[in-house]
């Protein structure tokens, strides 16, 4: 009795081998490897993604829906969605500007071979990034706070101007949510750098010192070229993840601002779709901000050469 | 002449310090106002907020006393629910995002340039343009309000993936090649060769992961509805309200939701710089 069981066991474990024998061969098992994506991409991108084109073309109510053409994309373009797309396109520059330029050269002067307690500044300047939005956030609104006695306008008395009421200005609320990105993701900017500083040649510089070449020359012609990449990569993901802000808004006025002054396309898209449930519209809004973000990433990799490249 | 040089270069040096000395402070300083805060009576917060007297005369520890005192909040289920979203993401993200890439990077198969070209444009397109399909999928799921549908939209993470392919392609193809000889499936390969092999870029993502999920905000913010399911951030922010009642519990709330992801980064940082150049900056 006890052979017999085992053998049909040996037995049923052979047939199941032999049924997912082609799962183990070299040929199948990439293609298992892959299939997490592979599944994630159909149900959470591809589907999602077909779904908000459909979605755009609809008034979505409880209960029922109705296709209506383009009267989605003809309500986008009103008032509000030209503030929320300015308020983004500003906070866009500054952030590219900043956080591309400024950890640059801190990199640059942190990477300088008699720099002393590197690892320090590293970790220091790291912090940041670990504190959530909306952590940070709060923080913020302490040290800016709209009364006199607050932190920063102390600091602004001090020197002999007027205090701010930061969060009611529209240049102060726009101060307000770019010095928060930065101080967030400065440090990690300067990571990237220093990483890529380096694989710098060094024989270059010495090459370039027998040549008599300046610190700007060295910069230019040696460092530069070699970091190129990483300015490309850093200010295409300042680019993309500033047209996607919501929370640095959001810990400064949840979703009313006053004059709309803190109003962004996402949280344009929030708005609109979730609070005030028209999903149609709101699906409309996020395909009108994919085909912004789509032509300035095309427009920006074209002109950095980056599809010359290919891709490894 | 070569004094004036060295004098030169110590002047230089010095110059360098004090700038970083004060860059250093700049970043680390409204962490540092946090903690006073935490520390300071909610009262006087609330009608002035943080003013210029940061050196406190005495330690107020009453915000960490409601904190841990009362049931007034949900702060702990938060930070519970908190925990276990970023434990079980990191673990399960890191898990397929390496199988992935892995494959990417070491296999060669039809479909594979295809299949990284669709990672990169997933990497592109911003997660907001699909959110609220994906409400509408986890709404008809009857989804929302757990922790699965937290989850759900980051179990693979396409940037991951992206990572773990960069770190891969500098791995010796040979081993996979011995390992078959001694009758190693394509499977045992990874998880016993290849993958102890990646560990470096294993602790840069548990570092990224983890910090992505435990300070995500605007997807669980749509889908958790009730207060004890929030997660930190989402609960923090409630409590960031005009009419605030309870800054005892954001402050000292806001400085204990830190910790956990300080000592995540303290744990893995060795491996991070290794990490950050692995990944996207290859040129």
């Amino acid at each position: 009795m006890a052979t017999s069981t085992s053998e049909q066991r040996i037995h049923n474990e052979g047939v199941k081998k032999r049924r997912f024998r082609f799962l183990y061969s070299k040929k199948v098992a990439p293609y298992v490897f892959v299939s997490p994506f592979i599944i994630s991409f159909l149900l959470l991108s591809l589907y999602p993604f077909l779904s908000a084109i459909n979605m755009s073309f609809q008034r979505v109510l409880p209960g029922q829906i109705d296709y209506i053409g383009l009267h989605n994309y003809s309500r986008v373009f009103n008032p509000t969605f030209y503030t929320a797309l300015q308020n983004t396109t500003i906070y866009v520059v500054w952030t590219v500007l900043i956080l591309t330029f400024i950890p640059l050269v801190l990199a640059v002067l942190l990477n300088n071979r008699l720099m002393t307690f590197t690892n320090i500044f590293r970790a220091a300047i790291f912090i940041p990034a670990l504190t959530s939005v909306i952590v940070a956030g709060t923080i913020f609104r302490m040290i800016f706070g709209d009364s006199e006695a607050a932190f920063a306008n102390q600091v602004l008395q001090f020197i002999g101007l007027d205090a701010v009421e930061w969060r009611y200005g529209a240049g102060s609320g726009m101060f307000l949510m770019v010095a928060l990105a930065s101080w967030r993701w400065i440090g990690v900017n300067i990571l990237y750098y220093l990483a890529a500083l380096q694989n710098v040649n060094h024989d270059l510089y010495e090459a370039a010192d027998i040549d008599g070449a300046g610190v700007w020359q060295k910069f230019r012609n040696v460092t530069f070229p070699a970091i190129k990449p990483v300015v490309i990569f850093l200010s295409t993901i300042t680019i993309i993840n500033g047209f996607r802000m919501f929370e640095e808004s959001f810990v400064f006025w949840e979703t009313s601002s006053p004059g709309n002054i803190g109003l962004t396309v996402v949280g344009y898209i929030y708005i609109e779709g979730i609070q005030r449930n028209d999903m149609g519209f709101g699906a409309a809004v996020g395909i009108v901000l994919l085909l912004i973000i789509l032509v300035i990433s095309i427009t920006q990799l074209v002109l950095t050469g980056a599809f010359k490249k290919g891709d490894s | 002449m070569m004094k004036q040089k060295k004098n030169r270069e110590k002047a230089m040096v010095i110059g360098l310090l004090i700038m970083f000395v004060l860059i250093a402070g700049i970043a680390l300083f409204p962490v540092f106002a946090l903690v006073i805060a935490s520390l300071s009576p909610a009262s006087d917060l609330m009608r002035y907020g943080l003013t210029g007297e940061l050196f406190l005369s005495a330690f107020d520890f009453q915000n960490y006393e409601a904190l841990f005192g009362s049931g007034e909040t949900n702060y702990w289920s938060w930070y519970a629910n908190s925990i276990i979203i970023s434990a079980v993401l990191i673990v399960v993200s890191l898990f397929f995002s390496s199988m992935v890439g892995y494959a990417l990077a070491l296999y060669s198969f039809k479909g594979q340039r295809f299949i990284f070209l669709l990672v990169l444009v997933i990497v592109m397109i911003p997660f907001e343009i699909l959110m609220l399909p994906l409400f509408r999928l986890m709404t008809s799921l009857q989804l929302v309000d757990t922790y699965l549908a937290v989850m759900l939209p980051l179990i693979v993470a396409p940037i991951a993936v992206f990572f773990f392919r960069q770190y891969a392609i500098g791995l010796p193809k040979e081993l996979m090649e011995s390992a078959r000889v001694d009758g190693c499936t394509e499977y045992g390969i990874f998880f016993k060769v290849m993958a102890p092999l990646m560990l470096p870029s294993f602790a840069a993502m548990a570092i990224l992961q983890g910090l992505s999920s435990w300070n995500n905000f605007l997807w669980p913010l749509l889908v958790l509805r009730s207060n004890d399911m929030f997660t930190l951030p989402i609960g923090l922010a409630t409590l960031l309200t005009p009419y605030g009642n309870n800054y005892q519990v954001l402050f000292s709330g806001a400085v204990l939701s830190i910790i956990p992801i300080i000592l995540l980064f303290l744990f893995f940082q060795r491996f991070f710089i290794a990490g950050l150049t692995s990944g996207g900056v290859k040129g």
